[in-house]
C-alpha cells in the first residue's frame, strides 16, 4: 500500500509545546517518525557568558517553567560542590519540601493534560482544580506561583514558620483526599484503559538501551530514581521509587499518579523532621573552579548539569541535559506500529517538555 | 446511577470551584512578590540592586540621583530586595497590570552629597 | 569527576563505548566543551546504578568524529545538537539532520556556541554537507 506523510505539530491541539513530528503512515499504521525541533531554542546555556555565577540561578530557573525549582536546586548543588560549601540542614529540608511540591504540581498538570489528550475534559478540569491549591501553597510561601525563585547558592532565600508548615500539612490532607477521589476515574475507567493499556509499550531492556529517565523508565519496571542519590535531605527520609511493570501509556500514567501521593508523604516526613537553624550560609572566597556534575530527579526524570569554571566570575561552560531530551529517542522508537489516533496519547505519555529540551 | 446520585447532590449544594474573576478577586497572600517599588528617600544610590539584578532591568545614576526600572524586563525574583543594604526596595502584594504602552519607572531622589560639596 | 574519567582517542571511542554497553551502562549525556580556538572536548557520560563513568575525547576542529549511535542510539539527538551548535561533524549518525535540528540552512557553517575565533575555511570544511557554507563561515563571530 502507498505510504502517506502526515505532519503533526508544531501547532496541534494536544501538544502543549511546539514539536514537529513527520509521520509516515501506511493506511492507519505509522511506519516511520522523524522529529524536528528548534522552534523554541533560546541558547540559555550560552547566557553564562554574560552573567556572573550567582545570576545564573535565575537563568536556569527559566529553562523550564514547570520544574524551575529543581533546575535551580541542581545548579546550586553543583556550584556548592565545586566551592566546597554545604547548605545548612534546614535549607536542605526546605529544598525537599519545595521540590516535592513542584513535583506534585507538575504531575497534576500532566494528569490533566493526559486526560485532555483522550478527550476527558472534565477530568482535566478536576486535576487542574487540585493543582491550583498546590500553586496557592507556592504563592503563599515563596511569593511566586510557578517560578518560585527560592534557591540561592549556599541555601534558600525564604523560610517557613511553624504556622505555615501546619497550614501546608492541612492543605495537603485535602489535596490527598481529592486526588484519591479522582484515582478510580482515571485508573479504573473502561474507556481510559481502552485508550492507554498496551499502547506504546517500552520493555525494560529497551528503556535502558534508549537512555530513558524518570517515570518513563520506572513504568518499564526499572527502579531508578535520582532521589536514591540522597541529595538535599533526601538521604534522611524514607523513600522508595514507584515502579510499574507494564511499560505502556497506562503504566506511565499510574506511576505519575502514585508519585503525587508519594510526594505528599515525603513532604509530611520532611515537615516532621525539619531542624531549626539557618537557611543559608554566606558565600565567601574565590569563585568556583574546576568541573562538577549534578543530578536531580525532576518530575519528568533525571536532569543532568555539567558545570565548568576557570575560577572567574563567569562560568566557562554550563551544559544542561533535561529529561525530555533523554526520553525523545524512546518516543520515536515506540511510535512505529501504532495507529495514527494513538499518537496524541503516546506522545503525551512521556510528558514532553519541549522548551526544556531545547533550552 | 447509584454512584452518580451522591455526586449530583453534592454538586447541587456546594459552592462553585471558580471565581468570577474580574469582579471578584481573592485577597493576596502575604509575602507575594508583586510589583517592585522603591522608597526613594532612603536610597543612597549605591547601585548594588542594579549589579545584582539577573535581568539588568535596573539602572542607577548616582550623579543625578535617578533610579530607573524597566518593569517589562523585571522577572519578580526579589534578588534586589534581598540585597539592598538600606532596605529601601519593596515588592507590592499585587502584580503589575497589563499595559498598552512601554514605559519605564523613573524615580528621582536627592543624590548623596560628598563631604566636600556639603561644605562649600 | 576526574577519577571516573577515561581519556580516549577516536579509534578507541566506539570500542570503549561498546564495553560500557556490555557492562550495562545507560547513556546519560554528551557534552561539548570548547577548550580553545582549535579543540573541542567531547565528554560522554554513562550511568550504572547511580555511579557515573565519563569518556573524554579531544577533537581538533575540522576533523570528523565517529558517532556512537551504532552502540547507543539515544545519542543521536545530542550529536545532532553538537553538530549544529559547535560545528563538530559526526560520521555514521543514525538520524542525521545535517545541521537543521536547531538552526536553519542560512546558519550553515556558523557555530553559535563557540566563543573563540575559528578559522573560516576550516569551519567550512567541518560543516561540509552544505555547498554554500564556505562564504558564510568567513564572517564567523568570535
Amino acid at each position: 500500500m502507498k505510504s502517506t506523510v502526515i505532519p503533526i505539530g508544531p501547532q496541534h491541539p494536544v501538544l502543549p509545546e511546539p514539536v514537529h513530528l513527520k509521520l509516515t503512515v501506511v493506511d492507519e499504521v505509522i511506519t516511520d517518525v522523524v522529529p524536528s525541533l528548534g522552534f523554541v531554542h533560546r541558547g540559555l546555556e550560552m547566557l553564562v557568558d554574560s552573567r556572573d555565577y550567582h545570576q545564573v540561578v535565575q537563568i536556569v530557573e527559566r529553562v523550564c517553567g514547570i520544574c524551575s525549582m529543581m533546575h535551580a536546586m541542581c545548579y546550586c548543588q553543583g556550584i556548592e560542590e565545586m566551592m566546597g560549601i554545604e547548605a545548612p540542614p534546614r535549607a536542605k529540608y526546605l529544598r525537599v519540601i519545595w521540590s516535592e511540591l513542584h513535583r506534585m504540581h507538575s504531575h497534576l498538570l500532566w494528569l490533566g493534560l493526559f486526560a485532555d489528550s483522550f478527550g476527558f475534559e472534565s477530568l482535566f478540569m478536576q486535576f487542574w482544580r487540585i493543582r491550583e491549591k498546590v500553586l496557592d501553597i507556592h504563592e503563599a510561601t515563596t511569593g511566586n506561583r510557578v517560578i518560585v525563585s527560592v534557591n540561592k547558592i549556599g541555601g534558600v532565600g525564604k523560610d517557613l514558620d511553624d504556622d505555615q508548615i501546619e497550614w501546608i500539612l492541612s492543605e495537603l490532607k485535602n489535596i490527598k483526599r481529592e486526588v484519591r477521589r479522582l484515582g478510580p476515574t482515571l485508573l479504573d475507567d473502561y474507556t481510559v484503559k481502552k485508550r492507554t493499556v498496551g499502547r506504546g509499550v517500552l520493555t525494560s531492556q529497551q528503556a535502558i538501551d534508549l537512555g530513558t529517565v524518570g517515570p518513563t523508565l520506572r513504568a518499564s519496571g526499572v527502579a531508578r530514581d535520582m532521589r536514591q542519590l540522597g541529595y538535599a535531605a533526601l538521604g534522611e527520609l524514607d523513600f522508595e521509587p514507584v515502579i510499574e511493570e507494564a511499560g505502556d501509556s497506562w503504566a506511565r500514567c499510574k506511576v505519575r499518579f502514585k508519585e503525587v501521593l508519594a510526594s505528599i508523604d515525603m513532604i509530611r516526613q520532611a515537615a516532621g523532621k525539619i531542624p531549626a537553624g539557618d537557611i543559608a550560609v554566606r558565600v565567601k572566597g574565590a569563585p568556583p573552579e574546576g568541573e562538577a556534575i549534578s543530578r536531580v530527579e525532576q518530575p519528568r526524570g533525571e536532569v543532568f548539569y555539567y558545570i565548568k569554571s576557570k575560577g572567574q566570575k563567569k562560568l566557562e561552560r554550563l551544559r544542561i541535559r533535561t529529561p525530555t531530551f533523554a526520553n525523545l529517542p524512546a518516543l520515536l522508537s515506540i511510535l512505529p506500529g501504532l495507529y495514527l489516533s494513538d499518537v496524541p496519547v503516546v506522545v503525551l505519555s512521556i510528558d514532553p517538555c519541549i522548551s526544556c529540551t531545547e533550552r | 446511577m447509584f454512584k452518580m446520585t451522591p455526586n449530583i447532590l453534592r454538586n447541587l449544594i456546594t459552592d462553585k470551584a471558580t471565581r468570577l474573576y474580574p469582579f471578584e478577586t481573592r485577597e493576596p497572600w502575604t509575602g507575594v512578590r508583586g510589583e517592585l517599588g522603591i522608597d526613594i528617600e532612603k536610597c543612597t544610590f549605591c547601585g548594588i540592586c542594579a549589579l545584582k539584578c539577573p535581568t539588568g532591568c535596573l539602572s542607577v545614576n548616582k550623579k543625578e540621583g535617578l533610579w530607573i526600572c524597566d518593569p517589562f524586563v523585571c522577572v519578580y525574583c526579589g534578588v534586589c530586595v534581598e540585597s539592598c543594604p538600606k532596605k529601601c526596595l519593596y515588592q507590592d502584594l499585587v502584580y503589575r497590570e497589563a499595559a498598552d504602552e512601554h514605559g519605564k519607572i523613573v524615580m528621582k531622589g536627592e543624590p548623596p552629597r560628598r563631604k566636600k560639596e556639603a561644605e562649600t | 569527576m576526574k577519577a571516573q574519567s577515561l581519556f580516549v582517542n577516536m579509534d578507541q571511542l566506539l570500542g570503549e563505548a561498546a564495553k560500557l554497553q556490555v557492562e550495562g551502562y545507560r547513556y546519560v549525556a554528551l557534552t561539548a566543551v570548547e577548550i580553545d580556538g582549535q579543540t573541542v572536548e567531547l565528554i560522554y557520560h554513562f550511568d550504572l546504578n547511580l555511579g557515573m563513568r565519563h569518556l573524554r575525547l579531544s577533537v581538533q576542529k575540522g576533523t570528523r568524529v565517529p558517532s556512537i549511535t551504532p552502540v547507543y542510539l539515544a545519542a543521536f539527538l545530542a550529536e545532532n545538537e553538537i553538530q549544529d551548535l559547535f560545528g563538530v561533524v559526526f560520521s555514521g549518525l543514525a538520524v542525521d539532520f545535517k545541521g537543521t535540528l536547531y538552526t536553519e540552512n542560512e546558519m550553515r557553517g556558523r557555530v553559535p556556541f563557540c566563543r573563540y575565533t575559528v578559522v573560516g575555511s576550516e569551519k567550512g570544511e567541518a560543516a561540509g554537507q552544505g555547498d554554500n557554507s564556505r562564504e558564510d563561515s568567513s564572517g564567523e563571530a568570535s
